[in-house]
């Protein structure tokens, strides 16, 4: 996992479009789709209100710089990101998905403009002050493009669940030891969202990040 | 204890009034006050999004929504009529009122196939047309004469963005199907293949490129179209790790042959391991939830020479497709303006508050009084169901009815066994024979009455399981917290009405009470080269096999070609139910929970089985004929798109993993 392999690489950026030729003509063959563009149009931007409204709350966060910001729109609207939960003092899955995240910025650093950024979010506000969640981003060697917020207890709990980062049990979910420790990417422009494990190959999760900065992807895998 | 929806711990008092304001909330939709904007206007919307408790506002509402018998006639403020379905986890919010058995039953018209295919297929890929295929076909590799790399029989099938009706009382929806020449529809059209006829799907991914004025909300662009069920080569399979976009294609070969054929039960392949009912999907990884319920499913029907299609020849099985009808059940849920939506970020399991049969909610099939065989498939995302035949719900004294169970997942039964319901879960196929001969006449429903209020799987489950625990939510206000695992007839969801009102017609299918015998179980006494375990399980919310995580570049297991194996399923989490698929070879349950199976559904051979929690099950496995790639997932899809898969091959030698 040093980094990414050739075949990953190939992978990722797909093979170049064709100019002509018969995939060409598969695109063009569309006819059948007129009316569902058109009422796609429509749709499309209430759905993107609608993903806003229901998971992407405009609540008021601090970034590890102290600079104030609103989770929607400073952060995420017409971005690319991902987006994680932690505590610097968590010894339990924190560590490796950090970790983990750290490897992602670094493999990914070449391929990504300003619009793709990383975020990693306090679970425990009250511990997690500026100068902690700064110092804890420093120890990581976090690159620009990462960035650590915290916030207000409530508006920290309100962006958990809105992101769905809660468990159907609430014992289990009060207890922070067990929190959720997926990554949550998307593409918000484009209404591409999906999550991945925290603790999965770090070459792994920046392969599927790419696919939200870069949909235009096709990929085989050799077995 | 009550919680609410985010699983904080509530008064009862605060509980009952959450449930009187949700419900307040679907009377105001069903009065055509929508608007976000409006129910702020009126005080009556919390910036959380829930309606500020009124009491008295529905009241009326109330008292009804606890009725656990809940008949389409019904009306009220119910905005599901014919269902129980009130209220819908997560973040949802109750979809807009629809009307019952308003609309006919579409029977999925069959398959079309072309004369040939341009460019002609080749072994490899065609990396220059287009063609994004991990190998070159094995079949032709193996005997080029029984599987030419053009076979006779070929099909083209573009991916394409259509608009649907789902329910007249709902707008157009904005989906995606398949169209085999004949324009797009979802579910796709039904194939009917034959052992013996090797055949070629085209697979032309011409979706839009997904763009700002074109995404619906939902669904990601690129596709791999799985064969679900099939005993088909690695390259052909639709593996999720394989993907392409918009303008590129796929060819598939299907070979149409026997589990066997080039292994134990040369030349022609096991008979006992004969398919009927598989079914088609996408399957790309990470999304394949999305792209699923947004239209990407249908029926691939297999028939040979004992399972003819036709019911005077063979087992006399009833004639495909007139008295053969696929059903294929989803759930979904359509926001305030009537407009398909897909809670994107859920990670347990979603559910919808309709029900739709092949493509269109709750609709009415009119049938003659005589036999029909239906093969039910659940396409989830989430959703477990318990069928029952209930007649008597106009009189108001519900009645149920016994029918048939011929097959389960994709195989027939030994022989017919009659029961009055059936259990499937999500990517799980059963067919019955439903005798329509005595109902001449009268309406009879199929009702799901099965207890399931969240993602996490059914209330409750069957004798052979332990009990699990549920955490009360919002939702279970209006079923009750001490659930019954199945509700009383009539109580659950009325799902598909069948008036027996067509013409007498003949007959010639066989009995299933004669006790006609179809294929035999193969043995399983075969002593196995290994024993794999795979715990199912959740770590810090994230799926995972044995403590680990999907990953396209990783193997995790070697099988070897033409061996046994057994693996053992566990899920130790408490509460959760995993319908676990294995690609490329079904499956036969040796034991649940220590014991041999004695639900008639465990019985047959399977291609998913479920695992619920606190439980066991030990698989027997025969690896054959194919090699390469091929995955093992929980088929609740947003698990599986969450990490619960892993992706192993089958090679000349195989490892010794015992834990993969």
């Amino acid at each position: 996992m040093n980094g990414l392999s050739r075949r990953d690489m190939l992978g990722m950026l797909g093979m170049a479009p064709l100019a002509g030729g018969v995939a060409q003509s598969f695109a063009a063959d569309s006819l059948a789709t007129a009316p569902a563009a058109a009422k796609a149009q429509t749709q499309s931007a209430k759905a993107r209100q609608r993903i806003q409204e229901q998971h992407l709350p405009n609540v008021p966060l601090i970034t590890h710089e102290g600079k104030r910001v609103l989770f929607y729109d400073d952060l995420v609207k017409n971005k690319k990101v991902s987006m994680n939960f932690f505590y610097a003092n968590c010894d339990e899955i924190c560590p490796l998905v950090m970790a983990n995240l750290a490897k992602v910025q670094r493999l990914l650093v070449n391929h990504v403009d300003r619009s793709f950024q990383m975020y990693s979010f306090t679970l425990k506000p009250d511990e997690d002050t500026v100068e902690v969640i700064r110092d804890h981003r420093r120890a990581l060697a976090a690159k620009p493009g990462w960035t650590f917020l915290t916030g207000k207890p409530q508006d920290m709990e309100t962006l958990r669940a809105a992101i769905g980062f809660k468990y159907p049990d609430p014992a289990i979910d009060k207890d922070k030891t067990q929190h959720i420790g997926n990554i949550r990417y998307g593409n918000e422009p484009l209404m591409l969202w999906s999550a991945c494990p925290g603790m999965a190959h770090a070459d792994w999760i920046a392969e599927t990040l790419q696919w939200m900065i870069h949909p235009q992807v096709d990929r085989v895998q050799k077995s | 204890m009550y919680y609410n929806v985010f699983g904080e711990r509530v008064s009862k008092r605060r509980f009952k009034q959450m449930c009187a304001a949700a419900k307040n909330r679907r009377e105001l939709i069903a009065a055509g006050v929508t608007s976000r904007r409006e129910l702020f206007k009126m005080g009556l919307l919390t910036a959380g999004g829930l309606l500020i408790a009124k009491h008295g506002l529905s009241s009326r509402a109330y008292a009804q929504s606890v009725t656990t018998s809940n008949p389409p006639s019904g009306g009220g403020t119910n905005l599901s009529p014919g269902t129980n379905q009130n209220c819908v986890p997560g973040n949802q919010t109750a979809s807009p009122p629809t009307r019952p058995f308003i609309v006919p039953l579409t029977v999925t018209p069959v398959a079309r196939p072309v004369p040939s295919l341009t460019p002609t297929p080749t072994l490899n890929p065609n990396l220059g047309a287009g063609e994004v295929r991990a190998a070159a076909f094995q079949a032709p590799g193996i005997d080029p004469n029984r599987f030419p790399v053009v076979p006779k029989t070929l099909y083209q099938f573009n991916q394409r963005q259509f608009s649907a009706i789902q329910h007249p009382d709902l707008g157009p929806q904005t989906i995606w199907g398949f169209d085999d020449g004949s324009g797009p529809r979802s579910p796709g059209p039904t194939y009917q293949a034959f052992y013996g006829k090797p055949q070629i799907t085209r697979n032309i991914n011409s979706l839009p490129t997904i763009t700002q004025v074109n995404n619906t909300g939902f669904g990601m662009a690129s596709v791999s179209t799985h064969l679900h069920n099939a005993h088909n080569p690695s390259e052909s399979d639709g593996n999720p790790c394989d993907f392409y976009t918009s303008g590129r294609f796929c060819d598939q070969y299907y070979p149409n042959v026997l589990a066997g054929f080039n292994s134990t039960n040369k030349p022609n392949g096991d008979i006992n391991e004969s398919l009927s009912t598989l079914w088609y999907h996408d399957h790309r990884v990470d999304f394949t939830s999305q792209n699923t319920y947004k239209g990407l499913v249908g029926f691939y029907c297999l028939f040979n020479q004992s399972d003819t299609g036709n019911e005077e020849t063979g087992f006399r099985l009833p004639s495909f497709p007139e008295f053969d009808v696929p059903l294929l059940f989803s759930d979904k849920v359509y926001d305030p303006d009537g407009e398909l939506a897909f809670d994107l970020f859920n990670l347990d399991g979603i559910l919808g508050d309709k029900f739709l049969v092949n493509g269109t909610i709750q609709p009415f099939f009119q049938v003659s009084p005589r036999r029909y065989r239906f093969r039910l498939l659940d396409v989830g995302p989430s959703r477990f169901y318990e069928f029952f035949l209930t007649g008597g719900v106009a009189a108001g004294s519900p009645t149920t009815l016994p029918f048939y169970l011929i097959a389960t997942d994709g195989n027939l039964i030994p022989a017919p066994v009659q029961v009055t319901s059936v259990r499937i879960g999500p990517a799980e196929r059963v067919e019955v024979i439903i005798d329509f001969t005595k109902f001449a006449g009268q309406t009879l429903y199929l009702e799901n009455r099965l207890n399931q209020i969240n993602g996490q799987g059914p209330v409750a489950v069957d004798s052979q399981v332990a009990p699990q625990n549920s955490a009360t939510t919002e939702c279970s206000l209006v079923l009750n917290s001490n659930q019954p695992a199945i509700k009383p007839a009539g109580g659950g969801d009325l799902v598909l009405q069948f008036r027996v009102t067509g013409p007498q017609v003949a007959d010639n299918s066989v009995n299933p009470a004669s006790k006609p015998s179809f294929y035999q179980l193969p043995s399983t006494n075969a002593t196995p080269r290994i024993i794999r375990t795979f715990k199912f399980d959740r770590l810090n919310g994230q799926w995972s096999i044995n403590g680990q995580f999907m990953d396209c570049n990783t193997f995790r297991f070697a099988v070897q070609q033409n061996s046994v194996e057994q693996w053992l399923l566990t899920n130790l989490t408490g509460d959760w139910t995993h319908p676990v698929h294995i690609h490329l070879e079904e499956h036969q349950i040796l034991t649940r929970n220590r014991v041999a199976p004695t639900l008639p559904t465990d019985m047959g051979r399977k291609d998913v089985t479920q695992l619920h929690p606190n439980e066991r099950v030990q698989l027997f496995f025969r690896f054959r004929d194919w090699v390469g790639k091929y995955p093992m997932h929980c088929h609740n899809v947003v698990h599986e798109d969450h990490a619960m898969m892993a992706l192993w091959h089958v090679v000349a030698e195989g490892d010794d993993v015992n834990v993969p």
